[in-house]
């Protein structure tokens, strides 16, 4: 089974929602669609779902015309990030409502609701209101009411964005075993987030979107390590990938008179000339040896520190494995892993990379 | 100062009990009056100022050969043209306010919100000002003096009631919960009534209840366009007030008048702190 989108576009007034969307996606996979906020994400799950039309393009399943089907007889199940449930109605009515709508017989039905409340731990729920329940709980129902369907699209807009930070933590390692059965089983999943922490951990594929199109279609391991433009960069990077102007030239990289040092070799070949520079935070420590910055501010953030320096024009974020105390304004040495270091051209493509070497 | 606040509050809660509760003990006083206690000065404690009478009670249901005023087939009809003019309303009004909120409609520079405008701008103009073109109309339609008549300008009167509370009720029930029944296999109509009219019940209930209460209270357009067959409730009471108004009779009849809202809003009461859409978006 695959879904096949070809030159989806959306543009109800003078922006994009959805900029000539192509991908191909087969059953028994993970998608994580990334990208910040009014990227086209949840436009682009709610073309799926067929509840937004969009202007030109199409959706073929199984060599299907998809995009004709009415929306309540796709074959689509889907969770917002809001947690929508039926106020009106018991978990167990909930959760069996897409199977009433469809007819299903009623021992059929309390079989699967049961699963699916199982699968999702909340056994003994069943005739609690929906009221009644935690903000994590309710988003389980969804998910069970998802589940239960069994239908060939699963879709998944940021699911856990409006939990506290400890139960998304525990409900993504909890969905994340969910995704693998269900996904190998017989669905395509589709999973939408802002948070490239959780696209990285779902693993599978990655979808970056920006400003209506995707940037990059790639496994989550080939986005994090070739990331193929400073877009992509900044949005599948938490903190956001450093980026800075520079020279290359006569083997050395040079950021301003005070910051120059030879190039990696991963960058061996790589023609003269100006360049955007990106490292990840976590290649940027403090040392004995290294650049003169100045720290602009300093967070902590459970055991590590975030370290904001500057140096000129130059601005960054470091990474401290330990907790320490900084005073704005004062003095630090600043060190570069520059075995981590990216090379992209002035209009923001990839051109050298500490994993692919150039490209 | 605490005291002094506490006070305050008590004694602020009392005086407006009173300035509530006062005409009602009134009525209830007088309506159990004869001609003698209520023309013979101020009397105010049954048994101990003036020896209470079931008289005028009683008048309610003789017909004025019989000395009576009879409010019966007048309560019967403000019951019908208020139910039916309510019911009416709330069904229209509901699809019409639902349709707003959800679908967008554009026609040269009117949109969703002119239209809401339009709806509740009927009951912006004065009623004077509709009163002759209903009057012209209903004289055409050959209704003039007929329930039907008066249902169909209630209905008219009261529909934007219902779509102004209503499209402001649909607007705070999140649109994910109708997209979450289309995709769980519901059409556009199964959505509406299957997910979205159950979630809607205390609007429903806050929207029949404005209606009921415009409806039943309403003398204006009753007295303008009905004459000698059909006569409401708030018609046949004024019409008490002649060179010798039997204030009895009268106080009776204006607590029958009032006490269905009363009832109606007890029950409403206990359904409305239910609070049943809680929890649809948490």
């Amino acid at each position: 089974m695959s879904l096949i989108a070809s030159n989806l576009s959306l543009k109800p007034e003078e922006q994009y929602h959805l900029d000539d969307i192509c991908f191909e996606m087969s059953q028994g996979q993970i998608y994580t669609i990334i990208g910040r906020t009014l990227s086209g994400k949840t436009t682009l799950l709610k073309t799926i779902a067929g509840l937004i039309a969009p202007d030109s393009g199409g959706l073929v399943l199984d060599g299907n015309d998809f995009g004709s089907i009415p929306v309540w007889k796709r074959e689509v199940a889907m969770v917002y990030q809001q947690f929508i449930n039926y106020p009106h109605l018991t978990v167990y009515e909930n959760v069996a409502f897409p199977l009433k709508q469809r007819g299903t017989q009623k021992a059929e039905i309390h079989n699967r609701v049961m699963n699916a409340l199982s699968q999702v731990g909340l056994e003994g729920f069943q005739s609690r209101k929906i009221q009644a329940l935690s903000g994590g709980q309710q988003q389980r129902v969804a998910l069970a009411r998802s589940l239960v369907k069994e239908a060939k699209i699963l879709l998944l807009d940021e699911p856990l964005v409006n939990l506290d930070y400890k139960l998304r933590e525990q409900l993504r390692e909890e969905f994340k075993s969910i995704f693998n059965t269900k996904a190998s089983a017989d669905s395509i999943l589709i999973y939408s987030s802002t948070d490239p922490v959780e696209a990285m951990q779902l693993g599978g594929q990655i979808l970056v979107m920006d400003e209506g199109r995707i940037l990059q279609q790639a496994s989550s391991k080939e986005v994090y390590e070739n990331p193929n433009s400073t877009k992509v960069s900044q949005i599948t990077n938490d903190p956001a990938m450093n980026l800075f102007e520079g020279m290359v030239g006569e083997g050395k990289i040079i950021l301003s008179p005070e910051i120059q040092f030879d190039s990696p070799k991963h960058f061996k070949g790589l023609p003269e000339g100006t360049y955007t520079f990106g490292l990840r935070a976590v290649a940027i420590t403090l040392g004995e040896i290294g650049f003169p910055f100045a720290i602009e501010l300093s967070e902590i953030s459970g055991s590590e520190t975030f370290l904001h320096l500057k140096h000129n024009e130059i601005n960054l974020v470091g990474l401290l494995d330990s907790v320490q105390s900084f005073s704005i304004g004062e003095k630090v040495t600043v060190k570069f892993d520059i075995s981590h270091l990216y090379a992209f051209s002035t209009d923001g493509s990839l051109k050298s990379s500490p994993y692919g070497g150039l490209m | 100062m605490r005291l002094f606040y506490i006070t305050s509050k008590y004694l602020a809660v009392t005086l407006w009990s009173v300035f509530v509760i006062a005409p009602f003990l009134w009525a209830i006083s007088t309506s159990f009056k004869d001609f003698q206690s209520v023309t013979g000065g101020a009397t105010y404690i049954p048994w101990v100022d003036f020896e209470p009478t079931l008289d005028g009670w009683q008048s309610l249901f003789k017909s004025p050969a019989r000395g009576g005023v009879d409010i019966v087939e007048p309560f019967l009809n403000s019951v019908f043209v208020t139910a039916a003019g309510s019911l009416v309303s709330i069904i229209l009004g509901t699809l019409a306010a639902y349709a707003l909120s959800r679908y967008t409609f554009k026609a040269g520079p009117i949109r969703n919100g002119d239209i809401t405008f339009f709806f509740i701008s009927q009951r912006i103009m004065p009623p004077v000002v509709l009163a002759i073109p209903f009057f012209i109309m209903l004289g055409k339609l050959g209704l003039l003096d007929t329930l039907l008549g008066l249902v169909l300008v209630y209905v008219v009167l009261l529909m934007p009631i219902a779509v102004w509370i209503m499209v402001d009720f649909f607007n705070k029930v999140p649109q994910e919960i109708d997209e979450t029944a289309l995709i769980d296999g519901c059409n556009p109509f199964q959505a509406f009534y299957k997910v979205v009219l159950p979630n809607s019940i205390p609007g429903i209930i806050v929207a029949g209840m404005f209606c009921m209460i415009f409806g039943w209270t309403d003398f204006f357009f009753a007295f303008i366009l009905t004459f000698t067959e059909v006569q409401l409730l708030p018609v046949a009471i004024v019409a008490l007030n002649s060179s010798i108004t039997p204030w009895w009779s009268l106080s009776a009849a204006a607590l029958v008048s009032v006490a269905p809202l009363v009832v109606v809003a007890f029950i409403v009461e206990r359904y409305l702190s239910k609070g049943n859409l809680s929890g649809a978006l948490k």
